[in-house]
């Protein structure tokens, strides 16, 4: 925007560039882009008043429900009182969590209950005995050649036809091909060209418990998150669940596992706490899954049912999954121990509504869930 | 200065905020300025928020103000170019390449040009809206449509112009208001959202759903008005899997008023809940609330 010259004293730029790079260091996306067009807005508005100033600023800069709180933080501090100048270099803290424990450096947890490891048949393959090692049980150099076969899963979602077209043999006539075809030949008739529906795969939604009962468990599920996350076209959402619910399919995005596992224990403030499955199942329907995230999905619960709060609510709330998704999977690593029943009031009351119960402890337990996922089994 | 598709003789937020009111729509602060924005800086208008705050409306009250006609999108899953941008109208080229044919027309490349003319060419919404002028383009949904569709928009919203292959690029005039609407069920692109005025549409507080009612549904008695607005604010407070929204708390008016109501009783709001409240666990929630108490609540004033 040029500057006025009758106006000097009004240039808005340096204050709004200070604002942007003070809610940027809040967590705010304030890109110079939008920059830009706050200094546009605030050029049509009067920017003498404070109201509009507010307005024009939120209308460009934010983008997102949650950046609103954080920018009426900032634009309350920004602008009460203190000089734009003076608050240039100072950032605010990032109102990011900081985990209670760091998954990458946890050490392999001691066997809780003291039973003893499976039996392994002595002439299989080093790899082939890994796959079904219970992940709890797993040494150091276990882990690591672990994290390695992990990478390489995908997790499709059992295909369903979608509403867009594809050119095929037979089917529907395809009127927009044939009659392209005609126009190439001059009008002379010509073959007739078919469509059929294009089958994609269902979105898959992963809800991992992180909570103190399944912390063996969470770093090698949110590798398989990772993987599959990066692996399958299909579109995949990942939600952490503990205490708190939190979407971490973002933080998940990452190329590299590491650094993606390192900016989920960023964003996740609920490490090894207690679990409220119940609870955070509403918040996950109410805010994203009867919104759409849910509806035709197939939902993965990945916990050992382990419910702090009431059964009850847990059991209401996955009847209410069930009639939204497709499908509702339910992965418990703990299935696989001797003498399992489900016996944790939790998963009792989660089981009638559940579609499929699989185990989750190891990489051939995982293999297993994605097949179920894929609807081949 | 550009005024934009502004009527005449408002300069700011607070003058456009009477005439949208006039409209039947009454607006916050926030977005009576987005909505100046929009108009004055040709800004598309990206709204977001819970299902009935009034999305849907602004779009059409801004195509009255404008006195432009309104060219709605719906998005839907899997709905691509043809439906969104344009169309080549297969039948007519082929009756023209016969007609060329039977009138013993010889020049092949003036024939295929004229048969990728702008005469053969289909408007759809997107199109449509660059091509009339004014006019208001309204993009429901957005979230519905798969991602890929976002990047058909891209272009549209920021210069205003198509590129058809065989045609070339064709511009708007006058950009068109443009509103995009999202329910959130999925993370829009940061792409689409860079070029959009970003608001999200909060219920109104009681004062103003009040407003909204006497001004939506003027047979409602003032007295009745407020009852049910304070109903319905309360419900909003409990936890309901969907909480009504104002275009809910109009249908339970409209309602009220086609029985003959003057005001709430609990009988009278047992038997009319249905326009409020869509789900049976939400009804059985209410009912253990206890509606009678609640409208005496709202009938004594509290």
């Amino acid at each position: 925007m040029p500057a006025r010259p009758d106006e000097p004293a009004l240039d808005p730029v340096p204050t709004i560039v200070g604002l942007a790079r003070t809610l940027r260091a809040a967590g705010v996306a304030a890109s110079p882009t939008r920059v830009q067009a706050t200094v546009e807005a605030i050029g049509a508005l009067d920017a003498t008043s404070r109201g509009q100033v507010y307005w024009a600023a939120r209308l460009t800069l934010c983008a997102d429900p949650d950046d609103l709180p954080r920018f009426d933080r900032v634009f309350s501090a920004y602008f009460g009182g203190e000089r734009p100048a003076a608050l240039r270099r100072q950032r605010l803290p990032v109102p990011r969590p900081v985990p209670a424990v760091d998954v990458s450096a946890s050490p392999p947890a001691p066997a809780d209950d003291g039973e003893p490891a499976p039996p392994v048949a002595a002439l299989a393959s080093g790899t082939e005995v890994l796959r079904h090692k219970d992940i709890a049980r797993l040494s150091a150099a276990e882990r690591e050649a672990l994290r390695r076969l992990l990478a390489a899963f995908a997790l499709p979602g059992e295909l369903r036809r979608s509403r867009r077209w594809r050119p095929a043999g037979r089917g529907p006539i395809d009127a927009a091909r044939t009659t392209r075809e005609l126009l190439r030949r001059g009008g002379e008739p010509a073959a007739l060209r078919h469509r059929r529906h294009r089958d994609r795969p269902r979105r898959v939604v992963l809800l991992v418990d992180v909570s103190g009962s399944m912390s063996s468990y969470a770093d090698a599920l949110l590798r398989f998150a990772h993987a599959a996350a990066r692996g399958s076209a299909a579109p995949l959402e990942v939600f952490t669940i503990g205490t708190r619910l939190t979407r971490v399919t973002r933080e998940l995005s990452h190329r590299d596992p590491d650094t993606a596992i390192a900016a989920v224990g960023l964003a996740v403030p609920d490490w090894s706490g207690g679990t409220r499955l119940g609870e955070l199942l509403k918040a996950f329907l109410d805010r994203w899954g009867q919104r759409g995230l849910a509806r035709g999905a197939i939902v993965v619960v990945l916990s050992d049912g382990w419910e702090r709060g009431d059964a009850g609510l847990l059991g209401a709330q996955m009847a209410r999954l069930r009639r939204l998704a497709h499908r509702v999977v339910w992965a418990n690593p703990r299935k696989a121990r001797p003498g399992y029943a489900p016996l944790a009031a939790g998963m009792a009351a989660a089981l009638p509504h559940v579609d499929d119960f699989v185990e989750g402890h190891s990489l051939a337990a995982l293999e297993r869930l994605a097949a179920v996922v894929a609807g081949h089994a | 200065m550009t005024q934009g598709l502004l009527p005449a003789g408002v300069t700011g937020p607070a003058e456009l905020r009477p005439l949208l009111a006039d409209l039947g729509y009454l607006a916050d602060d926030g977005l009576a300025t987005a909505s100046y924005l929009a108009l004055r800086l040709h800004r598309p208008l990206f709204l977001e928020g819970e299902a009935g705050v009034g999305k849907t409306e602004l779009a059409k009250t801004l195509a009255r103000l404008v006195g432009a006609p309104l060219i709605r999108l719906q998005c839907y899953e899997g709905i691509d170019a043809t439906q969104a941008l344009y169309d080549w109208d297969f039948p007519r080229q082929l009756l023209h390449l016969r007609a060329a044919e039977a009138a013993g027309v010889r020049d092949l490349a003036g024939m295929e040009a004229d048969l990728y003319s702008r005469r053969f060419l289909l408007a759809r919404p997107l199109l449509a809206a660059l091509e009339t002028t004014p006019s208001v383009l309204l993009v429901d949904e957005i979230d519905r449509a798969d991602d890929e569709f976002e990047a058909f928009l891209l272009e549209v919203l920021s210069d205003f112009t198509i590129t058809v292959p065989e045609l070339g690029t064709l511009h708007a005039e006058v950009p068109p208001v443009v509103v995009v609407t999202s329910n959130r069920t999925r993370e829009v692109h940061d792409a689409l959202k860079r070029r959009c005025l970003y608001h999200w549409l909060e219920h109104p507080d009681f004062d103003r759903e009040v407003a909204i009612i006497r001004l939506r549904q003027p047979a409602a008695s003032a007295q009745l008005a407020e009852q049910v607005t304070r109903v319905v604010q309360r419900l909003r407070s409990v936890d309901l899997l969907k909480p009504p929204g104002v275009a809910e708390t109009l249908d339970w008016t409209e309602a009220l008023v086609a029985l003959g109501a003057q005001t709430l009783d609990a009988e009278l709001a047992t038997a009319t809940l249905g326009a409020v409240l869509k789900y049976r666990e939400d009804l059985e929630q209410a009912r253990r609330l206890d509606v009678g108490a609640l409208v005496a609540a709202a009938v004594g004033g509290g």
